[in-house]
C-alpha cells in the first residue's frame, strides 16, 4: 500500500566492507545485473541470419538507433564512444522497461544510480575534452562573436551551465522514473482499496484500474523516452568534448 | 554512516509500525549508496566490455554481411541485366542483318528469275517467228504451185473450149497470155 515501499533497497547478502561501510548485494544489484544479462542475451543470443527474426531485428535496431544518434549529434568521431553510449542506453532502457513490470525494482529511480551515470559522462567529457583539445577545450565556455563587454557574464553562465549538467542530467531521469512509479502505485492502491469496499467499490475501482492501464502505457513511453533523452544528452556532451568551439 | 542495511531495513519496518517519525526516503538513504555504486560499477564495466568486445562487433559483422550480400546480389542482377540487354541488342542486330540478307536474296532471285523468264520468252518468240516465217513460206510456195497448176488447167480448158468451138487448135502461147490476162483482170 505504501507507494514508497517499491523503492526500498533490500540487501540480499553482504559482499564485504569498504571503510566501515557495508557493501551488500541488493535487489538493486540484482536488477542491474539482470539488465546486463538481458542486454547480452539480446545482443549475443539472437541469430545472425541474413533476414533477421524478431529478436535479431530488435538487436540490430538498437545498434543502428544508438549509432545514428551518435552520428547525428557528435559526428563520425563520436563513434569512438559508441560502446560507451550503447552501454548507457541499453542499461537505462532495459532496466526502465523491466521496472514497468509489477513487483520489480527500477534502478534508475535511485538518484545515486543516475548521478553515477551522469558523473561518468561528465568526467568522460571533461577528461577526453582536455586530452583531445588541450587548453582549447576552454573555448567551450567562450562562444565566438560575443562582445568583450559581456564576455565575462557569458563565460560565467557557460561555466555554471557546464557544471550543472550532471545535476540536470541525473535528476531528469531519476525524477521521471520515481514520479511515474509513485503515480502508478497510488492509482493501483486505489483499485485495491475500492475493491475491498464491497460491490459498489468493485464498480468504482474500474476507473482507477483503467487509469492504471493507461498510465502503464504512458510509463512505457516515458521509460523509453527518458532513456533516449539520457542517451542523446550524453551524445551532445560528448560532442562538446570533440568539438569544443561552438 | 555506520548504520548497516539490515539496521536500516529494520528501522524502516519499525517506524512504519510506529507511524512515528518517517523513515528516510529510500532513494536518499545514504547507507545504500556504496552498495549501489559498487554494483553499478561492476555491472556497467561488464556491460561495456560485453558491448565493445562481443556484442557490437558481432552485430556490425551481421549488418555488414547483409549489406555486402545485398550489394553483391544487386551487382549480380545488374550484370545479368546488362548481359541480357547485350544479348537482346545482338539478337536485334542479327535479326536486322538476317532480314536484310533475306531481302537481298529475294531480290536477287526475283531478278534472276525475271531475266531467265525474259530470255525464255525471247527464245520462244524467236522460235515461233521462225516457224511462222517457215509456214508463211510454205503457204506461199504451195499457193504459187497451186496457182501454176490452175493456170495449166485453165490453159488446157481454154484450148479444149476453143478447139470445140472453132475446130482449130489455138496457139498455146496466145492461150497462155489470154489466161494470164484474165487471171490478172
Amino acid at each position: 500500500m505504501d507507494p514508497i515501499h517499491q523503492f526500498n533497497i533490500e540487501p540480499i547478502f553482504t559482499i564485504g566492507h569498504i571503510g566501515g561501510q557495508e557493501i551488500a548485494f541488493t535487489n538493486s544489484s540484482a536488477y542491474m545485473f539482470l539488465a546486463v544479462a538481458l542486454t547480452s542475451l539480446l545482443m549475443l543470443g539472437t541469430g545472425r541470419r541474413l533476414v533477421p527474426g524478431r529478436m535479431q531485428s530488435i538487436a540490430e535496431i538498437s545498434y543502428e538507433f544508438v549509432a545514428d544518434t551518435i552520428r547525428t549529434t557528435a559526428g563520425k568521431e563520436g563513434m569512438k564512444f559508441f560502446p560507451f553510449v550503447f552501454s548507457i542506453f541499453m542499461l537505462v532502457t532495459v532496466s526502465n522497461l523491466v521496472g514497468i513490470i509489477p513487483y520489480t525494482f527500477t534502478i534508475s529511480s535511485h538518484i545515486i544510480v543516475t548521478a553515477a551515470l551522469a558523473f561518468l559522462v561528465f568526467f568522460t567529457v571533461l577528461i577526453y575534452g582536455f586530452y583531445k583539445n588541450g587548453l582549447r577545450f576552454f573555448k567551450l565556455f567562450v562562444p565566438s562573436g560575443i562582445p568583450v563587454v559581456i564576455l565575462p557574464l557569458v563565460v560565467t553562465i557557460e561555466v555554471i551551465s557546464f557544471l550543472s549538467r550532471p545535476v540536470s542530467h541525473s535528476v531528469r531521469l531519476f525524477a521521471n522514473m520515481l514520479a511515474g512509479h509513485i503515480t502508478l502505485k497510488v492509482f493501483a492502491s486505489f483499485v485495491t482499496m475500492l475493491g475491498a469496499m464491497g460491490i459498489v467499490g468493485v464498480f468504482g475501482a474500474v476507473l482507477p484500474l483503467a487509469l492504471v492501464v493507461a498510465l502503464t502505457a504512458l510509463e512505457l513511453l516515458v521509460a523509453f523516452l527518458q532513456a533516449y533523452v539520457f542517451t542523446i544528452l550524453t551524445c551532445i556532451y560528448i560532442n562538446d568534448a570533440i568539438h569544443p568551439g561552438h | 554512516m555506520a548504520e548497516s542495511h539490515g539496521n536500516a531495513h529494520g528501522a524502516t519496518a519499525h517506524t512504519e509500525a510506529d507511524g512515528g517519525h518517517k523513515a528516510p526516503f529510500p532513494p536518499f538513504q545514504k547507507e545504500t549508496f556504496a552498495s549501489q555504486l559498487v554494483s553499478l560499477t561492476i555491472a556497467f564495466v561488464a556491460l561495456y566490455l560485453i558491448s565493445s568486445r562481443l556484442a557490437l562487433p558481432r552485430v556490425r559483422q551481421t549488418i555488414d554481411d547483409r549489406e555486402n550480400t545485398i550489394k553483391g546480389d544487386l551487382a549480380h542482377a545488374q550484370k545479368l541485366k546488362d548481359d541480357s540487354d547485350a544479348a537482346l541488342k545482338a539478337y536485334e542486330a542479327e535479326l536486322a542483318a538476317a532480314r536484310a540478307r533475306a531481302q537481298a536474296i529475294g531480290n536477287e532471285t526475283r531478278e534472276k528469275l525475271n531475266a531467265a523468264a525474259e530470255a525464255e520468252r525471247k527464245a520462244l518468240e524467236e522460235r515461233l517467228s521462225v516457224k511462222l516465217a517457215d509456214a508463211e513460206k510454205t503457204i506461199a510456195s504451195t499457193r504459187s504451185a497451186a496457182m501454176s497448176n490452175v493456170r495449166g488447167i485453165a490453159s488446157d480448158a481454154a484450148t479444149a473450149i476453143v478447139q470445140q468451138l472453132t475446130g482449130a487448135t489455138p496457139d498455146s502461147k496466145l492461150v497462155d497470155s489470154a489466161v494470164e490476162a484474165s487471171m490478172k483482170g
